[in-house]
């Protein structure tokens, strides 16, 4: 078993996919032979050729468009939005065709392409390279939304996307892409859709939270663990539809939850999350449900510091649960 | 001149770390600002990593071939600047979390949904139990813990019912808070000013002093006594020799000291006055550290003198000293302030002949020694001019009675009416 970066395991599940069913391509903004801004499809050009590894415009819309074609006439399209932030031009092909086409044609039709894009701030990236995505498709029927939170993950979830009968948004964080490194299998493993996981049990304080954020989570359950405070950490990894039970089952048991995300707080995925718990376990709650994230200010500022200020991070997360823990 | 840090910079979006291929410098060189320090190898690009300042290098953290994050320490240079402090870590400080008042209980009776279910579910009266939540409130917890041991309990007891034991553990006891009468909180509306009149923002410590006053008042219920003493023999005393003294030790010999030492020795024969009530049981102190109302301006520091009954006139009178003197410059400690078993208060200072202290929470008695003045006194059936002194002491009623107070204060008293070089040495 090797140990890979985040992005590498992403270059890996695409390889194997690309291997295992050659309907499956990719397509997208310097995908092929640059390998990808980020290196994501480095050396797939090389492998399968240019029809199958396939540099685009600088047109999101015909990205999203031309995938959403390829997969209803039986192709696997895998799309690359070179950075999340430029994925708005294609928001209506991807809400009004990709994911509204099943039900429109009474099941005749169906579109599985996977549509992936790097989100998330913290490397400098200012304005246009830093924002999290999300919340603006997570009310979408019809669209399921992936964001792994570890290498891992990325492997088992970028395969059952590739191979799922309905579009996929699978968020990758981009400053996860070289932090986070794990041993990564080389099977053929996937990992289901729709299914939160427990990565940390704990008794205290439940954290619910996704990608990147997972990461400091698990820092600060590791520093609070030395007090004697015990916290349990649901990565939710696929945001929508979200994994109720997995969330009720833990916060019933705690009775405490912080939900954290990298988005603006508003309107967030976490939002959702506070509500299926205030619907379901209104009786085992000890104390208000919190949220910690990102100030409703449009995004990430540029300025180093200010940044650092917008962003979560362990200690934020770790205070946080200290005084949820503490209630 | 400083010593600066040059830290591995952000070479790339998504790039978090890099590794250091090849120093372009060594310790001692010189280099301006903007020169390139060393090779970064990164897995998207091959960089020269700029100084920051121009300086001399004065050590280098990163080996050759190590990977370090982006943040964290390369090496460090000596910068040519003279103004700037040495650099800090760039980490931010922690904000100071702000926690609730120990002694704050406003949420004790704030039950969440959780703590509800459980204790109709089992049936708990929830005013009997004590929270470790913030604010006393009860926790899921405290309720999970109560039942553990409950259940334990009834284990036990079933148990030792056989064996015709009727005592309960002492360890389980010791773990509850003692549930005692608390006074009502009552709410009152702000007062206004009016105009012209002058509104002071209330410190830390004025606010500190307010809240240990009113919960003594409002706690401890307070019995009163005075007693009259001739001191007229430690007057002549002191008198005798209070120049040599300031001569030889550089500070007063005070009266203060004697009665400090008086009460020491009292306390010595009485301990049932250096004690504390601790609800389910009165704890009587072993160390005798007299607590001293100091003021400084519209403050009111109570620093402790400890072990006083060791101690000798000239000791304590230094200690009365070196308190003071922290005290009108603000250098108390805590430690100066801690570990109090009994106060003394010197209200004749500022010429009061009677007056009724408030006790120093959880002591159980304070002791205020008024103004010494002279009075007609009659002795054998004649007049005679005696310096007189009023001794106050206000006691909680909970732990002490009168009887034995009369006896402390005789005590007291009939030690400062025989002072002399002969019984209280200076030295």
């Amino acid at each position: 078993m090797a140990v890979l970066s985040y992005i590498q395991a992403v270059t890996l599940a695409l390889k194997e996919e690309m291997e295992r069913d050659e309907k499956v391509f990719v397509l997208g903004e310097d995908v092929g032979k640059r390998g990808g801004v980020f290196r994501a499809t480095d050396g797939l050009y090389d492998q399968f050729g240019e029809k199958r590894v396939i540099d685009t415009p600088l047109a999101e819309s015909a990205i999203a468009g031309v995938g959403i074609g390829a997969a209803m006439y039986g192709m696997r399209p895998v799309a690359e939005m070179q950075f999340a932030d430029f994925i708005m031009p294609a928001i209506n092909q991807i809400i009004s065709e990709a994911a509204r086409i099943r039900y429109r044609s009474n099941n005749d039709w169906n579109c599985p392409i996977t549509i992936r894009a790097p989100y998330g701030a913290g490397v400098h990236g200012g304005l246009y390279h830093s924002q999290s995505i999300e919340a603006i498709f997570a009310n979408q029927p019809g669209l399921k939304i992936v964001m792994p939170s570890s290498p891992y993950d990325v492997k088992g979830l970028l395969k059952s996307a590739i191979r799922d009968e309905d579009p996929v948004l699978f968020l990758e964080h981009k400053k996860a892409y070289r932090l986070l490194k794990e041993e990564v299998p080389d099977t053929d493993y996937t990992i289901p859709i729709g299914k939160a996981e427990v990565k940390r049990e704990g008794t205290d304080v439940t954290v619910v939270t996704y990608g990147l954020c997972v990461h400091f989570a698990k820092q600060a359950a590791e520093k609070l663990a030395q007090d004697g405070i015990s916290v349990e950490i649901v990565d939710l990894r696929t945001v929508y539809p979200i994994d109720e039970e997995t969330i009720i089952q833990s916060v019933s048991k705690t009775g405490k939850a912080l939900l954290v995300t990298e988005d603006n707080k508003e309107g967030s995925i976490i939002g959702e999350v506070a509500a299926i718990i205030s619907e379901n376990c209104l009786f085992d709650l000890d104390a208000p449900v919190k949220r910690l994230a990102a100030p409703n200010i449009p995004a990430s500022p540029f300025a180093p510091n200010l940044e650092k200020e917008f962003l979560i991070n362990t200690d934020k997360v770790e205070r946080a649960l200290r005084e949820l823990a503490e209630f | 001149m400083s010593i600066q840090r040059i830290n591995m910079p952000q070479l790339g979006e998504s790039v978090t770390e890099g590794t250091v291929t090849t120093w372009l410098v060594q310790v001692g060189d010189y280099i301006e600002k903007y020169d390139a320090i060393a090779e970064v190898m990164t897995d998207k690009v091959n960089a020269e990593v700029p100084s920051t300042y121009s300086g001399t290098i004065t050590e280098l953290i990163a080996k050759e071939g190590e990977t370090i994050e982006v943040g964290q320490l390369m090496c460090y240079i000596e910068d040519g600047a003279e103004d700037k402090k040495v650099a800090a870590d760039q980490v931010n400080p922690p904000k100071e979390l702000t926690n609730g008042t120990q002694d704050d209980d406003r949420m004790k009776k704030r039950y969440s949904p959780v703590v509800m279910r459980l204790a109709q579910e089992n049936d708990i009266d929830l005013t009997s139990v004590s929270g470790t939540g913030k604010g006393g409130r009860i926790t899921r917890k405290d309720i999970e813990k109560l039942l553990v041991n409950t259940n334990e309990n009834e284990k036990m007891t079933s148990h030792k019912a056989k064996e015709e034991v009727t005592t309960i553990e002492p360890n389980q006891q010791a773990e509850v808070e003692i549930d005692e009468f608390t006074p009502p909180i009552i709410r009152r509306k702000p007062l206004k000013a009016n105009p012209g009149d002058r509104e002071i923002p209330v410190t830390g410590l004025r606010r500190t002093i307010a809240q240990n006053m009113v919960r003594s008042k409002t706690e401890i219920p307070h019995a009163w006594m005075m007693i009259e003493v001739d001191v007229t023999n430690l007057v002549a005393y002191r008198n005798a020799e209070k120049v040599q003294f300031k001569e030889n030790e550089g500070y007063n010999l005070s009266y203060f000291a004697f009665f400090l030492n008086a009460v020491a020795k009292a306390l010595k024969k009485f301990p049932e006055l250096n004690s504390c009530w601790a609800g389910d049981k009165i704890i009587q102190r072993k160390e005798i550290n007299l607590s001293i109302a100091v003021a400084h301006g519209h403050e009111l520091y109570v620093p402790v003198i400890k072990q006083v009954d060791e101690k000798s006139i000239k000791g304590i009178a230094k200690e009365i000293h070196e308190l003071s003197r922290k005290a009108r410059t603000g250098n108390l400690t805590q430690n100066d302030m801690e570990g109090g078993t009994f106060t003394v208060n010197n209200t004749g200072s500022f010429g009061s002949v009677e007056s009724m202290g408030v006790i120093n929470y959880p002591q159980s008695a304070i002791l205020q020694v008024e103004s010494i003045v002279k009075r007609p006194v009659i002795i054998n059936d004649m007049f005679a001019a005696r310096d007189m002194v009023n001794l106050c002491l206000s006691l909680d009623h909970r732990v002490l009675d009168g009887v034995i107070c009369g006896a402390f204060m005789s005590h007291v008293k009939s030690i400062l009416e025989n002072i002399s070089s002969e019984t209280t040495p200076i030295y």
